[in-house]
């Protein structure tokens, strides 16, 4: 169980100061699947990366499982089960997907049991396992595995930060599987997906809407989901079946 | 034969990976003295009479046999410089493991210098693998300058892995190649310098002949004040393919000079240079410290996958 209080992050630009996150309260309960979302620019990937230890808060606490890990450096807060998928993975010279999912999983995983983790985001295991995360995969191989070290991890929290950005329409089609599948298995553990996407936001227990930095509204999907029609999720939704992506995401 | 201190067995694994004696031939030399030799049907290694050296002579087609030559070194304020001769025979596939090891306890420099002339034959495959490993906590540096020289016949091909990761604080590396028609060789080199570390790479490889090329390949990492320079020339003499690559990962106060070159005489030698000098990107630390890793932790796992 995640829980953030009066969370607050400013950057100083050219000497003005520059409110990003405004006291933010949210709580992601155990066995949930919550939904940030929110239009460009609202704060939504600074929340996460907040949440994981990547940016440091101006004020506030983030507590996960009754810990005030608000001090706490990210290695801290993934060992004591905070795991993060990024927008745009990274890529490593040398480092082959074998041994990412060895890092993630913490143990000397042999290679059949890491392919489970890459079967689960629909790729062919036996082709990537030894290969290197580096330039020669694509943007849709590089998110899935990225996915794979997230879903290794078997973290209390997992959190996602626009896993769509990217990926090709059928990648997509996919990774919706994925999040059902992992909806389907979560007790005692949650999972905070970034999104814009209507269909994602279809398989949410709960949504927050972000703008400029707070919240503007919460609830249980069949709640706040009607209130989004209409608004920013439907015109990215048109883009992405017209392109085959979700390009202007 | 084959008496090793508990030193020189450590040596052989950091250079050879050898834990016993080796199968095949081989010829381990230790403190400047043959240690250990063994010759096979096929492959024959006796020493020079004019210089310190060997002659390996490998019959032609035969086939998945090796030869280990590894060097030791233990003694402090020992120089020496050693000529070995390889001739590969045609149509033969066997591979070369070399490598020097030294440990300088003492406050003397030991220096090791090995001249390698390969002489390929025709449509011959030849795999060297050469580790450089110090050790030691004597103030005496431990340096190693080798030269190697490459003859490749027509349609043979020549793999190279040059490995020198840890503890040598001084090293001239000079590698000359000529290739003749479809000939190929592939040099990957990984090369890391700490200290005040000093380490110079210099290849020159000429492409005389239609159809060979050549890929040359370096990845290194300079850390704390140490200084390296790759210096990577192809010479393109006929239609033939060549490509360069320097990737360097730059650390502390450590200095890089890339110096790629190309020298095409022939208006279909096609010949291509890459380098790159950076440090570890902040976002690869924080992935890997988002999966549990500390930060010095992410940084060893960076580099010991670029190096790998």
């Amino acid at each position: 169980m995640l829980n953030v209080t009066n969370l607050s992050f400013s950057v100083t630009v050219d000497g003005k100061r520059r409110d990003i996150i405004r006291q933010v309260d949210l709580t992601v309960p155990d066995g949930k699947l919550v939904v940030i979302t929110g239009p460009n620019g609202s704060g939504k990937s600074t929340l996460a990366k907040l949440i994981a230890g990547i940016e440091t808060p101006t004020a506030g606490r983030v507590i996960f499982n009754g810990e005030d890990v608000t001090a706490l450096p990210i290695h801290e807060r993934a060992r004591r089960g905070i795991a993060f998928a990024f927008q745009q993975p990274v890529r490593f010279k040398g480092i082959r997907v074998l041994d990412l999912i060895r890092i993630a999983t913490g143990k000397s995983l042999s290679a059949a049991d890491a392919c489970e983790y890459l079967s689960a985001v629909g790729l062919c295991a036996r082709e990537y396992i030894d290969r290197e995360v580096n330039a020669s995969l694509s943007g849709g191989e590089l998110k899935r595995i990225e996915i794979a070290t997230v879903l290794a991890r078997g973290a209390g929290l997992s959190i996602f930060d626009e896993p769509e950005a990217g990926i090709d329409l059928w990648s997509f089609q996919n990774l919706i599987a994925v999040f059902q599948k992992m909806r389907a298995n979560i007790q005692n553990s949650s999972i905070l997906v970034i999104s814009h996407q209507e269909r994602i936001l279809n398989i949410a227990d709960e949504i927050v809407v972000l703008k400029d930095g707070a919240i503007d509204r919460q609830g249980p999907r069949q709640a706040i989901l009607p209130t989004l029609t209409g608004t920013m999720d439907l015109g990215c939704h048109k883009q992405m079946n017209a392109q085959g992506g979700c390009a202007g995401c | 034969m084959l008496k090793l201190d508990e030193i020189q067995k450590r040596l052989l694994r950091e250079v050879a990976d050898l834990h016993q004696v080796p199968e095949g031939a081989y010829n381990i030399r230790s403190n400047g003295q043959s240690a250990g030799r063994q010759s096979t049907a096929n492959i024959e290694i006796t020493s020079k009479t004019d210089v310190s050296g060997l002659e390996v002579r490998i019959k032609p087609f035969t086939k998945n046999e090796s030869v280990h030559i590894p060097v030791v070194m233990t003694e402090s304020g020992m120089k020496e410089v050693v000529y070995n001769d390889f001739y590969v025979g045609e149509g033969a596939d066997v591979v070369i493991v070399a490598g020097c090891g030294i440990d300088n306890c003492g406050n003397q420099d030991s220096q090791h210098d090995g001249i390698h002339r390969f002489f390929v034959g025709k449509n011959a495959k030849l795999k060297y693998v050469e580790k450089h490993y110090g050790s030691g906590e004597g103030s005496g540096k431990r340096i190693l300058n080798p030269g190697t020289e490459v003859y490749q016949e027509k349609g043979s091909t020549v793999e190279m892995e040059m490995v020198q990761i840890k503890g040598v604080d001084d090293t001239k590396r000079t590698t000359t190649a000529r290739l003749a028609a479809g000939a190929k060789l592939l040099v990957r080199e990984r090369l890391m310098t700490h200290g005040e570390q000093n380490a110079v790479s210099t290849y020159v490889v000429t492409l005389d002949g239609p159809d060979a090329s050549a890929d040359v390949v370096s990845r290194s990492v300079a850390r704390d004040k140490s200084f390296q320079k790759f210096d990577a020339k192809i010479v393109g003499n006929a239609p033939c393919h060549g490509h360069t690559e320097c990737d360097s990962i730059i650390m502390d106060e450590g200095r890089i000079l890339a110096v790629p070159g190309l020298e095409a005489n022939h208006v279909d030698a096609a010949l291509v240079h890459e380098a790159a000098i950076g440090k570890i990107a902040g976002e690869q630390i924080v992935k890997l410290m988002t999966l549990g890793l500390t930060e010095q932790e992410a940084e060893e796992q960076i580099i010991n996958g670029f190096l790998q």
